[in-house]
């Protein structure tokens, strides 16, 4: 219940609305509550004294109440409705900015899923329960009172006889409520496991073939089948057991009313209509009495979706601008690291060690080492996509830690190995940092990427939709978009993940040359992979394990003979070695077959 | 996202179709003493349920207005007799027939499992493991629901609905049809209501769904978001356009939805309202049906009657939506069903003895069989037993296919494979495929350990074996590093190892299964120094004593092979040493100057 009170302030916006469906549900309950009573009424004095224009009127009256109830069933209904989808909006508005503008830090131990399924089926149920829910509960609080009161008031001791069946109805539902969420849980688990099961399954068919190991998999499956199997059974028991049950002791309540109820007519002490009206008013309270097991496992549902919506909204986003930032003005491109040290958060390693470094404007910086050994950590802290546990990073002498974020990520473009592009058109993926550019400004950062010749061939031109909706553009193709989109911004700094993705010769020269387009008078940081580039590079940075290792020119560090050169046999060699191979077979100096054999553009996919 | 959308469409667009209805019938026939058993103890429930009322109207009219009090409590100890047979009946009813339900969809799944197993390749390449998922996870649920409850609440909504006219007709037929007279307003009602409320349902779907893509991209994207600085711009977007249309939708929605229940409402006070009236106009004298007559036990019985008489009504007309989407939900998973298994094991087939590994392509040509277009023509090569053949070629040549067809995901259109001369379409996938290991390109972990991953190569392997498995490809040292060692759990995926360490746990896998040929998809990715240092020396342990395919992606590894295959649009164009094809200058040099050129 603590929990839930969190959406006080969410509930509170809409209170007037709140008020409004209490009072319908208060007149819906008072006009349910008067038709027993008229029939009490036309049984004793209409039947009993043959007024016909008594039994006239009320059957009048009791339409009028009809219509009455129908009125205000239909405001309330749509007021919950409304009320829910309000709260829903509102919350997933606050998730989506929240979301967006958590850190790297957070985005790296989060699951897409996780988070989408909070925003969505978590507030899913915070909806559920504060616009159903919640009126119900608060209509069988009143109801209850309201009817409890009418049966004492009538006769009070057949109230309490009426009313002893629901002592055991309310507990057993409570604790139904209480179990059943759990069981659910286990179905949802069992389900959840079955599915993964064969998402894997598919996902790894063919080494399930390769392996001929499908005998193996269909028994995997059919135990997880198995578990779903039994905890289906244990939630159909507990359901067979309550259904009958509180039916059952809602007939006994009216069998205890007939019972002792007519001994007192028979006695002279109340009328039959009182006994007929008294059932009436139980049979009120039977329908309610068995909701009680879906309000309480809606609220169940809707605590437990509190809890995880704000487990996310709890966690503040840790790098914002700092009070009274400095408007970063536009810079030359000069960058430094003094003496930086780096731990991501929850990790005892540190990412970085005493990173000194000093970049002209304009310079070309090349990053080479291991996975893991500090490029990207390096390259993300000059954005401020994290903060730093000590020293200082300085673009053109300011601290990026004092500086308004957007006027330092404004100046920065980023080129990041899997070029993420968004399902929309290919201008808006373009215009993506600038949705004011013009069609003539995408145009010329498309050109200078060399991705207008092909934007140019495809049906819809710039207005094509990419993405899920829209056509697959290959990996080369969705790189020149992305080198297309920060071109456009035009930023003083660049940083590039110049990734060696599987593409075709000629995909692979057009690529070249939009990174040389793009780097053409920028600070540029490359995480290279490309002999080409590093060879070409002002600095060259090796990393190892955090640190700085070498650093140098090509050439000056090939003659050291030490991480890079090693490096360089390895994985860069390759690059050059056919080259010589050629030399020494005294190839390259024999006239060249036909190229029209081959396709030019295709390749041997590496 | 947009295929959700899309599939509730085919939802709603599907009528009745006896076709679906029969195999239906077919899968739960195996539980028919379990139906019929809970359809006699639903009738009886039923029974029980609409002769409460009556026995008021007995302790009402015999016991109290005739001063009886025997009667009172004969009638009063009936009820609860008959209440508690209801109890019983329904508790019973419930386990049996949810059991046989249950069943059911046990029995499905696994047989669409089992059925996956055997289906080819080919299948899902254009069978999105999405849509599998939905298939068997999805429909079937829907299916289950029906089963499990709506077929029995349908036998007791009618039942339930006849029980209740019959006792109203024995009771006052000219009250009875007074009643009915509402049912036509009812009738017109649903039949509105159901309309629109289909429409909605499907905008209001499509409206989460529009949040819940727009959502996963920005999620997906948010460093992309965050470098870019476009946080404003898609807050905009999405409070005022993507969740305010999914608000908007949803009060639309709202406006019809509040109105049924209040209808409903309305028509039961009418109902008895005219009830109230007539009837009780007609118990001092005004007769209506002189045969019945009219009492106020009557009376309160009607009143009781009416109350129980709109809740199976409103109950069908939920069930048919249910049903229809059971109907295209069940076309779509027998479709899967009836999906024809393309290889299959030939009558007689029989498994394969121990082998050398010699392998031939005997003039093997191959097309798919819902694209006439030759893929592959004429192929005609023969590797000795462990040699090591490196397959080269562009992209799209047919290097993939050559290896498919070897390990028998598909068959050759038109020619043999032998392999230690036995045709392989002569014996069992089975016993071929266990002599035979796969690495592919991006290697596959499956969730569970490490252990469990090796383990697949070979099940019934010994710890031993397995660590001199992992030991001989170097991915021994950095196992034991990991938290748990080898019982460390590679999550979904093997997103928590690296590439390369997923390279190396393939490898141990392919080596613990022990093949005698090996194909291999050499990965591109690149790998730490390290690491690609581990990866080379495997791939030298990996490759000797056995026939070995490699699709090579490294200069290094095609130069060591024993015999270079240089595949160009579907046909073997050369075949022979490095040096030998680089001395003939055509197109493996072409291949290689076009690749590596500065």
């Amino acid at each position: 219940m603590k929990r839930l009170w969190r959406l006080r302030p969410f509930i509170v916006l809409y209170k007037s609305q709140v008020l409004l469906s209490i009072v319908l549900l208060l007149g819906i309950t008072a006009a349910q509550l008067v038709i027993p009573e008229i029939i009490r009424q036309v049984i004793d004095i209409g039947l009993a004294r043959k007024q016909i224009n008594f039994i006239l009127g009320a059957a009048f009256f009791i339409f009028v109440i009809g219509l009455a109830i129908a009125g205000m069933t239909y405001a309330q209904r749509y007021l919950s409705e409304w009320l829910a989808s309000k709260i829903g909006y509102d919350l997933r508005n606050r998730m989506y900015d929240h979301i967006q503008n958590l850190s790297f830090s957070f985005h790296d131990h989060a699951q897409t899923g996780q988070l989408i399924s909070r925003t969505i089926e978590d507030v899913r149920s915070i909806e559920r329960f504060a616009g159903y829910a919640l009126a119900d509960l608060i209509r069988m609080g009143l109801l209850l009172v309201g009817i409890v009161s009418i049966l004492f008031l009538q006769n009070a001791r057949l109230g309490v006889i009426a009313l002893l069946p629901m002592l055991p109805l309310m507990s057993l539902t409570i604790s139904f409520g209480r179990k059943i969420g759990g069981f659910f849980l286990a179905v949802d688990n069992a389900l959840g496991e079955l599915s993964s099961r064969l998402q894997e399954n598919v996902t790894g068919v063919q080494v399930v073939r390769a392996f001929a190991r499908e005998p193996y998999e269909i028994d995997r499956f059919d135990q997880a089948n198995r578990t779903l199997f039994n905890a289906r059974l244990t939630v159909i028991n507990q359901w067979s057991r309550i259904m009958p049950t509180s039916h059952f002791l809602v007939t006994l309540g009216t069998l205890l009313i007939l019972w002792f109820g007519g001994q007192m007519v028979l006695a002279g002490d109340i009328t039959i209509g009182e006994v007929v009206a008294f059932n009436g008013y139980l049979l009120l309270l039977a329908q309610p009495a068995q909701q009680l097991t879906w309000l309480v496992n809606l609220a169940g549902e809707a605590v437990a979706g509190v809890q995880r919506t704000y487990e996310v909204l709890d966690h503040e986003p840790e790098i914002h601008s700092p009070p009274g930032a400095i408007y970063l003005p536009p810079i030359s491109g000069k960058v430094q690291f003094v003496d930086v040290c780096f731990r991501y958060a929850g990790e005892n390693i540190s990412a970085l060690e005493n990173i000194h470094l000093e970049v002209e404007p304009n310079q070309v910086i090349a990053l080479i080492g291991p996975t893991g050994s500090g490029k990207t950590s390096l390259v993300n802290l000059i954005p401020r996509f994290y903060d730093i546990t000590e020293g200082a990073v300085l673009v053109d002498g300011y601290d990026v830690h004092q500086v308004d974020l957007k006027s330092l990520r404004r100046q920065i473009g980023i080129v990041l190995q899997t070029s993420l592009l968004f399902s929309t058109t290919i201008r808006e993926n373009i215009a993506y940092g600038r949705p004011d550019a013009t069609m003539q400004e995408i145009q010329a950062a498309a050109v200078a990427a060399q991705a207008h010749e092909f934007i140019s061939e495809l049906a819809h031109g710039y207005d094509t939709i990419v993405g899920e909706r829209g056509i697959t553009l290959s990996g080369g193709q969705r790189q020149r978009v992305a080198i297309a989109r920060a071109l456009l911004m035009d930023p003083r700094i660049l940083i590039l993940d110049d990734s060696t993705s599987s593409v075709d010769t000629h995909t692979e020269r057009l690529i070249q040359q939009a990174l040389e387009n793009l780097m053409q008078g920028r600070t540029t940081f490359v995480i290279a992979h490309r002999l080409s580039t590093v060879r070409r590079a002002d600095l060259i940075l090796v990393m190892d394990d955090g640190r700085i290792v070498e650093r140098g020119k090509h050439d000056q560090l090939l003659a050291i003979g030490g991480s890079y050169r090693e490096i360089y046999d390895l994985q860069l060699r390759d690059q050059d070695s056919f080259h010589e191979e050629l030399q020494a077979l005294d190839l390259l100096n024999r006239p060249r077959p036909e190229l029209s054999q081959v396709d030019r553009t295709r390749t041997i996919d590496t | 996202m947009a295929q959700v959308a899309l599939s509730n469409e085919e939802i709603l667009a599907k009528g009745y179709d006896p076709n679906v209805t029969r195999r239906l019938i077919a899968l739960a026939s195996p539980y028919w003493q379990q139906i019929l058993a809970s359809l006699l103890l639903m009738l009886i429930g039923s029974g029980a349920a609409v002769a409460g009322p009556y026995f008021v109207k007995v302790a009402l009219d015999s016991g109290l207005r005739a001063g009886s009090l025997t009667v009172l409590r004969q009638s009063v100890l009936l009820y609860l007799g008959v209440s508690i047979v209801q109890w019983g009946v329904t508790y019973t009813r419930i386990n049996i027939m949810a059991r046989a339900g249950t069943s059911i969809i046990f029995d499905l799944r696994n047989r669409l499992f089992a059925h996956l197993q055997n289906l080819s390749l080919s299948f899902f390449s254009h069978y999105s493991v999405g849509r599998v998922i939905t298939r068997v996870i999805n429909d079937v649920g829907v299916l289950r629901e029906f089963i499990t409850w709506a077929v029995l609440a349908v036998a007791r909504d009618v039942f339930t609905l006849a029980a209740i006219m019959l006792a109203m007709l024995a009771m006052n037929v000219r009250l009875t049809l007074l009643t009915f007279s509402v049912l036509p307003l009812m009738v017109i009602a649903t039949i509105i209501f159901r309309k629109r409320a289909r429409e909605n349902y499907r905008q209001v779907r499509a409206a989460i769904s529009w949040v819940n893509s727009i959502l996963a991209e920005n999620i997906n994207g948010v460093r992309v978001v965050q470098a870019f600085s476009r946080q404003q711009v898609n807050y905009d977007h999405f409070s005022q356009e993507v969740n305010l249309n999914n608000l908007n939708t949803n009060l639309r929605a709202a406006r019809v939805a509040a109105a049924f229940p209040s209808v409903i409402e309305l028509l039961g006070s009418l109902a008895t309202a005219l009830v109230i009236w007539r009837g009780g106009v007609a118990v001092f004298g005004e007769n209506l049906g002189a045969a019945a007559p009219i009492t106020p036990g009557v009376l309160v019985a009607f009143v009781l009657y009416i109350d129980r008489f709109f809740e199976p009504i409103r109950d069908l007309s939920r069930r048919y939506d249910t049903f229809q989407s059971v109907m295209a939900g069940g076309e779509r998973i027998f479709g899967l069903l009836d999906t024809p298994v393309e290889v299959q094991d030939q009558a007689g087939a029989i498994d394969l003895p121990h082998i050398q590994g010699e392998v031939c392509f005997d003039n093997v040509s191959f097309h798919y069989s819902d694209d006439p277009a030759v893929v592959l023509a004429d192929l005609t090569l023969h590797v000795n037993a462990g040699q090591t053949v490196a397959l080269v070629g562009e992209t799209g040549a047919g290097k993939s296919t050559f290896v498919k067809l070897l390990s028998r995901f598909h068959d050759p259109t038109q020619g043999h494979i032998l392999i230690d001369g036995t045709d392989i379409r002569k014996v069992t996938q089975n016993s071929l495929r266990r002599q035979m290991g796969i690495v592919l390109q991006d290697p596959f972990l499956f969730a569970g350990t490490v252990r469990d991953n090796i383990l697949f190569g070979r099940l019934e392997a010994t710890q031993a074996e397995i660590e001199s498995a992992a030991q001989a490809v170097g991915a021994h040292p950095f196992i034991i590093n990991l938290r748990h060692g080898y019982d460390t759990p590679v999550e979904e995926g093997g997103m928590l190892l690296s590439v390369g360490q997923r390279q190396l746990i393939s490898f141990a896998r392919a080596l613990l299964a022990n093949p005698r040929i090996l194909i291999l998809d050499e990965a591109t990715s690149s790998v730490d120094t390290q690491t690609e240092r581990l990866i080379q020396n495997a791939l030298a342990r990996l490759l000797t004593g056995r026939t070995a395919f490699v699709i090579a992606h490294r200069l290094s590894t095609v130069v060591k092979a024993d015999l270079i295959v240089v595949i160009h649009d579907g046909k073997i164009v050369e075949q022979g040493t490095h040096s030998e094809l680089l001395a003939l200058g055509e197109h493996y040099y072409q291949l290689y100057s076009l690749g590596f050129e500065e």
